[in-house]
């Protein structure tokens, strides 16, 4: 699956989107940041306060506890500060 | 009625976008337009840089549009939101509104910005006046409260 990062949390990881394939049992959303966050320091760095960084599933906001079977683009980014 | 949504980097005129949303609807008795503008923070920013998810930014103020669509009785509703660099003075968002009385303008309004601000993929980052790059601008619990009433209310 495709993953994307915005602002503070792109700047962190260093990446803008990668591609990943994470480990059988990866079901949720949390999961998938408790994966993510064994990769290295800056992963570590991005989620190290897990509830206040966001995620959206395909493009729809998403919960720590949403499925991410079947997703094709995960956004991970900081709360939302347009308007 | 379908919302309009429009995420740009150009600049855009107030004016011309109520005549484009009201234009042949002799029915519409009320427009309320929202612009919200870059600050300069008493003069130290020289100003904001706003990213945005591109596909989801449009998708979810649409999707925050279409339910003021059905909560109020609308003529016309539109959003549009600038990213890129943005000078203090400058727009950043507007929302406007039209209905056959004003109390259905003004709220749709107020909750598409409230919505907007909570949900839209943006964010802020500060280019201070000195020249050099600020931080990422923190979300506002009071943002969220403002939110929060909406789903009382309903």
């Amino acid at each position: 699956m495709k993953l994307v990062y915005f602002a503070w949390v792109r700047e962190r990881v260093g990446l803008t989107e990668e591609m990943v394939t994470p480990p059988a049992g990866t079901a949720t959303i949390a999961d998938l940041v408790r994966w993510l966050k064994t990769r290295g320091e800056g992963y570590e760095l991005a989620f190290e306060n897990e509830a206040i960084v966001r995620a959206a599933i395909d493009q729809t906001h998403a919960k720590p506890a949403t499925a991410i079977a079947g997703a094709r683009e995960i956004a991970f980014f900081p709360p939302m500060t347009g308007g | 009625m379908t919302p309009l949504v429009r995420i740009q980097r150009e600049d855009f005129d107030i004016g011309a976008e109520i005549a484009a949303l009201t234009a042949g609807n002799p029915n519409i008795g009320a427009v309320v337009s929202f612009a919200g503008l870059c600050r300069d923070e008493s003069g130290r920013l020289a100003a904001l840089e706003l990213e945005h998810y591109p596909g989801m930014a449009e998708a979810e103020i649409a999707r925050v549009a279409t339910e003021a669509a059905k909560r109020w009785p609308l003529a016309g509703l539109l959003a549009i939101h600038r990213y890129g660099l943005i000078k203090p003075g400058e727009q950043i968002v507007l929302v406007i509104a039209a209905s056959s009385h004003r109390r259905e303008a003004f709220e749709a309004a107020d909750f598409l910005m409230d919505y907007l601000k909570t949900r839209a993929p943006f964010w802020k980052r500060e280019h201070l006046a000195d020249g050099t790059l600020g931080g990422w601008v923190e979300a506002k619990a009071d943002d969220d409260d403002a939110t929060q009433r909406w789903e009382q209310v309903s």
